[in-house]
């Protein structure tokens, strides 16, 4: 029954669809005016939004009831699972995925219904039509080429299971956060949809648009910082980024809406750059698109995470040929009818920030190619591989110009002003970089250049950011300043993490007896024990390790390396210490033939800056929100006057 | 980044259904003596591509082959040749496919000039821009 | 100029989806091919992989008849499969010789005593060197190696029913 009902409520749900789209478009009649049909859009959009999260919630409760009688839940779940687990195996699968997409794409629907209040009225339904027409393109996917509530006759007597590597907490929360990301995107895209639509886009837009590219680039960068994690701690190498085609997929919409986000904030502060902002909420939200049907067909490396058949292939792709190629096309056509925006002169905030979206862009337009170069070239018959020592070299200068731009940047002031006019300390920060950087490669033996560069830009930064508190008391600092600053330091900790991560991380492989010790770095690592574990639905031979920081106090660690039984994989599960200083990364391998034990160890200093550094960009997009949205309000009066 | 773990996943599930009895190679877990020579064979490792897995290198790869190739490197490397050697010699085995570092020939030039001629053409437009709207001549972005 | 600009994401884009479609219209062959045929055997020498069989070194292929040389394992599940083509490749005349992939004599013996042994000769690979060294990337691999000890085919995966004539036909060809 909860079958049925799930499937019925999104045909509703799509029905309603349909006529959000048309009550939605209603309102750019040719006349221009504000039909009768129009307000039932944001009703229509809240209902659809709700019986899509009904659908939603249906599928939920069979996973979580391990229904064996429907056929997703059959194939990718296991009455022997944890809970949460099976919670999450809901959208651990491509069906529920896309089914969860549509249910965040419907609470987008319903932000924008009942929280815009300050915008054109014909922007915001013709913004509604789009989002309705970007939902029913999936809702036609999902009823007719993946069904979620598919029934299984007969059914059997147990399920399939899930992957092992996806019975983590991180599943549970990954994918969700990177879609909520996605979807905030295509809030943004329907915005500049509707702004072309009705050949307008002025600050009230652009503040219009501003809380959703915030919150999507919020949950994106926590979904990518998290992602890192998972990938660092799960993998059992050490590494946490690897330039894989699906990290890309993920890393190219950030991208996107990092830049979005800095020329946002020109159009709305300042009514520059319309046109580039509304072509960078396009991009973004193309590339989500484009990002997740990577992820989901396999397309770009071998082995099918997700088993697309082609024709499901096709299908998305013609979705996404028809909401990509129309916004852009309706971008080439009618974005000379938005009237240009207010000027600037090169040295000004302005100026600052088109750098900033220049070189972001460019990044971007490196993953891009860099992650397509070889099915091109596979194309004309050549194989190659595009990877990290690419990415690395071509992407990271620019980034470090980004860095170095980050220091005088945020202290120019708007339209106009002069580089003499900047705190000398910009400079000397600028400066002392330079030549730290310089003095890194020159010092330390085998140092490569980025890493220094990185490491002395960061250092330099850490202080640079904190310059714009300086300019009027703590107190009467803007929580928006706040904001700024708190995101600009965390890449200067994210960039310290990076970059000493990659200068002195020590590795050691070796293989040992019980009762052996060696070293890795200043730590000193026992193995005392190996002994077997059992879990809920694994079996492990578990290593006692005990850790020593320089002779210090010991701290004991236990590397695993599990079998599950359904399906029979076998995983090793790191075991991490972390300290201040860093981590200590251990993982047990195999046994070997004279009855030692593999073991991989690491040090890694000031690696947790990474993430931490993540934590607080996105930290500094969550407090900018809470502010933007305050401002709004206070803003409300303004706008109220100039549109009637 | 699921793939990847899925990678990982798949090509455990395969030696589960038939695992090889033999110990690892020599260096496939093992670090050459030589802190100096196992810097470069790393660095090598890491811009090699396991057959295998394929999304991943031989440096992050659990696979049979994978360990083989480490140790394969690892004794090149210690026994003289540089890294661009040992890549030359995997690259006339497998092709540019193996290397994650794609060389510079006619076939990806464009590849290796994107950067820059981006930045160039971005710079030049967002210059034209500028010049044109401080000049109050501008018509849109 | 202008409208030329304007349309320049539209173009981008079209290029980019209609690459993807390409590319989903032709699924891609995921196998990597040798670049070694055409090349000669490079210089090897491998023990016997089991009691009785002898070892393979690049001088027995160099000895003017052509050789199929069967990467395989006997952990490796389609080289069961595999097997019987290969025996009848040896009885319609192709001389057929094995490179044993990380394999131990006692698992070689016993998967040739239950699968049948169509080897002159097997050699004991254990850490896949002369496997890497011609390009192979996987088990069951087999390459066509003429009388002059020079690669002349890499066939990977199984050896088919459907692929016997024209091997047959193609070693006599090679002699």
């Amino acid at each position: 029954m909860i079958a049925e009902t799930g499937l019925l409520l999104l045909w509703l749900a799509a029905a309603l669809a349909v006529l959000q789209a048309l009550a939605g478009f209603a309102g750019l009649s040719r006349r221009g005016e504000y039909v009768a049909i129009s307000p039932a859009a944001r009703p229509l959009a809240v209902l659809q939004g709700l019986l899509c999260l009904a659908a939603f919630g249906c599928l939920i409760a069979l996973f979580l009831r391990t229904d064996l009688s429907v056929l997703l839940v059959a194939d990718n779940s296991h009455s022997a699972k944890p809970w949460l687990f099976k919670f999450a195996g809901a959208w651990g699968n491509h069906e529920g995925s896309m089914l969860l997409w549509l249910t965040i794409l419907g609470l987008g629907s319903i932000g924008v219904a009942l929280f815009e209040r300050q915008l054109a009225p014909r922007i915001v339904s013709a913004t509604l039509g789009a989002q309705a027409v970007l939902a029913l393109g999936f809702y036609a996917f999902l009823l007719f080429a993946s069904n979620p509530f598919a029934r299984l006759s007969p059914a059997p007597p147990e399920g399939a299971g899930l992957n092992p590597l996806l019975q983590d907490p991180g599943l549970a929360f990954h994918p969700p956060t990177l879609y909520l990301g996605y979807v905030g995107l295509s809030v943004a895209f329907s915005f500049a949809v509707g702004a072309m639509l009705a050949g307008d886009a002025n600050r009230a837009f652009a503040r219009a648009m501003r809380p959703s590219v915030l919150i999507a680039w919020v949950f994106l960068t926590l979904g990518i910082t998290a992602g890192s994690y998972w990938a660092y701690y799960e993998l059992g190498w050490g590494g946490w980024w690897f330039w894989d085609p699906v990290e890309n997929a993920s890393l190219m919409p950030w991208l996107a809406a990092t830049a979005l986000l800095h020329s946002v904030s020109v159009t709305a502060n300042r009514d520059g750059l319309r046109a580039w902002t509304i072509m960078l909420a396009l991009v973004a939200f193309s590339m989500s698109m484009i990002g997740t049907f990577i992820v989901r067909s396999g397309l770009l490396t071998s082995v099918h995470s997700f088993a697309v058949d082609p024709t499901r292939g096709v299908f998305i792709l013609v979705l996404l040929a028809l909401y990509i190629g129309g916004a852009l096309a309706l971008f080439g056509a009618r974005i000379g009818k938005v009237a240009s925006g207010a000027t600037f002169a090169p040295v000004s905030r302005e100026g600052a920030l088109v750098m900033n979206n220049l070189l972001l862009s460019v990044i971007l337009a490196i993953v891009l190619i860099g992650t397509f170069y070889p099915i091109a070239a596979e194309a004309l018959g050549y194989r190659l591989s595009v990877g990290p020592p690419y990415f690395n070299r071509a992407a990271g200068p620019i980034a470090l110009g980004l860095v170095a731009l980050l220091f005088v940047g945020p202290l120019l002031r708007w339209r106009r002003d002069r580089l003499a006019r900047l705190p000398v300390i910009a400079w000397m920060m600028l400066a002392i970089a330079g030549v730290g950087a310089i003095a890194l490669v020159v010092l330390v033996p085998r140092s490569a250049i980025l890493p220094a560069l990185g490491l002395a830009l960061g250092g330099g930064l850490a202080i640079a950011s904190l310059l714009p508190l300086t300019r009027r008391s703590l107190r009467r600092t803007p929580a928006t300043t706040w904001a700024m600053v708190i995101a600009h330091f965390g890449v200067a900790v994210a960039l310290i993490g990076m970059a000493s991560n990659a200068a002195f991380t020590e590795e050691r492989l070796i293989a040992l007896r019980a009762g052996e010790t060696t070293t890795v770095g200043p730590w000193q690592v026992e193995l005392t024990a190996i002994d077997p574990v059992v879990g809920p639905n694994w079996t492990a031979i578990e290593g006692g390790l005990v850790a020593r920081y320089d002779g210090g106090a010991p701290t004991t660690l236990h590397p695993q390396l599990r079998a599950f039984t359904t399906p029979p994989t076998e995983t090793s599960e790191a075991a991490l210490l972390t300290r201040w200083k860093g981590q200590l990364y251990a993982v047990l391998g195999q046994p070997t033939s004279e009855g030692r034990w593999q073991l991989r160890l690491w040090w890694k200093p000031f690696v947790t800056l990474i993430w931490l550094g993540g934590i607080l960009i996105a930290l500094g997009g969550a407090l900018s929100l809470v502010a933007r949205i305050g401002l709004l309000r206070r803003a409300r009066h303004y706008v109220r006057q100039v549109m009637p | 980044m699921m793939r990847r773990v899925l990678l990982v996943a798949l090509v455990f599930a395969a030696p589960l259904a038939a695992q090889d009895a033999v110990p690892p190679a020599e260096y496939a877990y093992r670090q050459l003596p030589d802190a100096r020579a196992e810097a470069e064979a790393h660095a090598l490792m890491t811009t090699l591509r396991c057959l295998v897995c394929q999304g991943q290198s031989i440096a992050d790869s659990d696979a049979a082959l994978a360990g083989d190739m480490r140790s394969l490197v690892r004794q090149r490397i210690a026994a003289g040749e540089t890294p661009d050697q040992v890549r030359a010699w995997l690259v006339d085995r497998y092709g540019d496919w193996v290397s994650y570092d794609p060389p510079l020939t006619p076939a990806t030039w464009p590849l290796w000039a994107a950067p820059i001629a981006l930045l160039g053409l971005g710079g030049w437009l967002a210059a034209r821009k500028l010049r044109r709207k401080r000049s109050g001549t501008g018509d849109g972005e | 100029m202008k409208r030329v600009l304007l349309w320049t994401p539209f173009a981008l884009a079209a290029l980019l989806l209609g690459l993807m479609l390409a590319r989903l219209d032709a699924p891609h062959d995921e196998t990597i091919a040798s670049q070694w045929v055409d090349k000669p055997m490079p210089a090897f020498n491998l023990p016997p992989a089991t009691d009785g069989i002898p070892g393979l070194a690049a001088a027995d292929l160099a000895t003017g008849e052509p050789h199929l040389v069967n990467i395989f394992a006997s952990w490796c599940v389609p080289c069961r499969v595999e097997a019987p083509m290969l025996e009848t490749l040896r009885a319609r005349g192709v001389r057929v010789v094995g490179i044993a992939i990380r394999d131990t004599p006692k698992d070689v013996a016993s998967f040739l005593s239950e699968y049948g042994n169509p080897y002159a000769r097997i050699g004991s690979d254990v850490d896949s060197n002369v496997q890497i060294a011609i390009g192979s990337s996987g088990v069951p691999e087999s390459f066509l190696v003429d009388g002059k000890g020079i690669v002349r085919e890499q066939i990977q995966g199984v050896i088919l029913e459907s692929d016997v004539d024209r091997i047959v036909a193609k070693m006599k060809a090679m002699r």
